[in-house]
């Protein structure tokens, strides 16, 4: 484990200096990264100027569903890799090398595409959370940090959950799903805004189903010490960030799982 | 003309080829509009302000929005990017056909592409399944199918432009992606260009980005009076015309200072 850790930091000191050799790049992709994502709040931002409120939920509130997804999200994306090329290892039959080295395959695969120029997403993240905590002039006793630091590191084991299981699927389809993307991305999406204004099938999927509201949606009504409009009890509200860390532990089960039943496809 | 329309057509022909990833597209933006619709509802529904637009305007917005999203946004033609990196680009300027015409060629088959695999299907599901209306009037869907055109010209142009200007980095992703922020707020993808402030109006309607999908969805909703297509039709004019001459000017500074990497 220590060993595996160490193995990591070292994989992220080797990918930050080489991605610091291209420096223009690397600034431009993060000014990119801070305004494509940046855009999505402008977003917010308008249309809550003309309607003033989203049901009960004011600008500042809103923000902070933004703000907690973006950083949860941004963590996972930045440190542990996106597995975009997985199938492709798989297909061409460039995965087996990843078994024969004497580290597990999962640990190899995270650090194979670690894009720190998306920084610019955790960097707005920060920002708006910030803003928010002062305008709602939310105290931040230790306690609450502490919560809220667990609910973005279950956010990002989530986040983390739902790309390993979509590279497991990937070992019996040796195609990339990219309906699984939708979900990941799409569910970014969907914690942007309290889980209140959508339909009770689509909550339903995303509580249940896809936990994604464990780590967004319930932590976050603690977090503004207000009241669930949807009945959930205190209690549920903080133990909810835990489902993040259950559903990457299932889903590691699954990788596991998928890699015992692995046939190389040859080629 | 006839070289232009063969490479058109073949490359359309390749581009539908991919079926499948057009099929995850079309989810992907299905999965968009729903999260977009039920939005709305919930402010239409919690807030007593006048709008801009009507709530069954503004949803057919979110849905026509979906389903230009691909055609309007801009992307890098990874191809291009590929011949720049590798140096092959070197064999287009061997072609015995006007460079910045076989470009514009390129970006405009992507996009008919587009509209083929991933416009008409979003449209009539989201017209036959899901809540948008069909056109205001006759009237107005003549004016929408017009502006509709003119848009793929304009977004073909503003494509060519990104291009070329990979000939100056070779990564490139930067100054593309700069330009595909304007885009995407400018155009009104992201929020109904309606909604922004009265003040931020006067630039909006200056810009080129609103051609391309803000202003064909505003005959379509019958927010525009389809006489103004006019206007429209000429402000298009203007910025086509504009960003070619800025093209071809920026392919000819590119093309005297090229060195073709690797080999």
């Amino acid at each position: 484990m220590l060993d595996s850790l160490y193995l990591y930091s070292h994989y992220l000191s080797i990918s930050i200096r080489s991605q610091m050799q291209y420096q223009t790049s690397f600034i431009l992709l993060l000014v990119g990264s801070f305004l494509s994502t940046g855009l999505e709040f402008v977003g917010v931002i308008v249309l809550l100027n003309r309607f003033h409120h989203l049901q009960n939920w004011n600008l500042p509130e809103v923000a902070l569903f933004y703000a907690i997804v973006n950083i949860s999200f941004s963590l996972c994306d930045m440190t542990m890799g996106s597995f975009v090329g997985f199938p492709n290892l798989l297909k061409t039959g460039e995965f087996d090398r990843f078994l024969l080295r004497p580290r597990s395959a999962l640990l190899q695969l995270m650090t194979q595409q670690l894009t720190l120029n998306r920084l610019g997403r955790l960097l707005l993240g920060f920002a708006v959370l910030l803003w928010t905590g002062l305008t709602l002039h939310l105290v931040w006793s230790p306690a609450k940090i502490l919560f809220t630091g667990l609910t973005i590191l279950g956010g990002a084991s989530f986040f983390l959950g739902l790309i390993i299981l979509q590279a497991t699927l990937s070992f019996w389809t040796i195609e990339s799903l990219e309906i699984l993307s939708i979900v990941t991305y799409g569910g970014v999406e969907t914690a942007q805004y309290p889980l209140t204004i959508y339909q009770p099938w689509f909550r339903r999927f995303f509580t249940f189903v896809i936990p994604l509201a464990g780590v967004s949606y319930y932590p976050i009504l603690v977090i503004l010490e207000r009241s669930d409009p949807l009945g959930s009890s205190a209690i549920a509200q903080y133990l909810s960030p835990s489902i993040g860390f259950l559903f990457l532990w299932i889903c590691l089960k699954i990788w596991q799982f998928g890699l015992r039943h692995y046939r190389s496809s040859g080629s | 003309m006839s070289p232009y329309i063969a490479i058109v057509s073949a490359r359309i022909r390749t581009l539908l080829q991919y079926r499948i990833a057009a099929l995850a597209g079309m989810l992907t933006q299905l999965f968009w509009g729903l999260i977009r619709t039920m939005l709305f509802t919930a402010l239409y529904s919690s807030s007593s302000v006048t709008q801009p637009l009507t709530y069954g305007q503004a949803v057919d917005y979110i849905w026509l929005g979906q389903a230009m999203f691909a055609v309007t946004m801009l992307t890098i033609d990874q191809d291009f990017q590929e011949m720049v990196r590798t140096g092959t680009v070197a064999y287009e300027l061997l072609r015995p056909i006007d460079l910045y015409g076989l470009w514009y060629c390129r970006a405009i088959s992507k996009r008919i592409s587009l509209i083929v695999l991933r416009s008409l299907p979003i449209f009539l599901i989201a017209l036959l399944l899901l809540d948008l209306h069909p056109p205001s009037s006759l009237a107005a869907c003549g004016a929408w199918a017009i502006a509709t055109l003119g848009a793929l010209v304009l977004t073909s142009a503003i494509s060519t432009l990104g291009s070329i200007t990979l000939l100056w980095t070779i990564a490139g992703n930067g100054i593309n992606q700069l330009l595909n922020v304007a885009v995407l707020i400018f155009s009104g993808i992201i929020v109904p260009l309606p909604f922004f402030p009265d003040w931020l109006q006067p630039l909006l309607n200056f810009l080129p980005f609103r051609d391309l999908l803000d202003a064909p969805l505003r005959f379509y909703i019958g927010q525009m009076p389809p006489e103004s297509i006019l206007i429209l039709a000429a402000h298009q004019l203007a910025w086509i015309l504009g960003l070619i001459i800025l093209g071809r000017l920026m392919l000819a500074a590119g093309l005297r200072r090229l060195v073709i990497q690797g080999g």
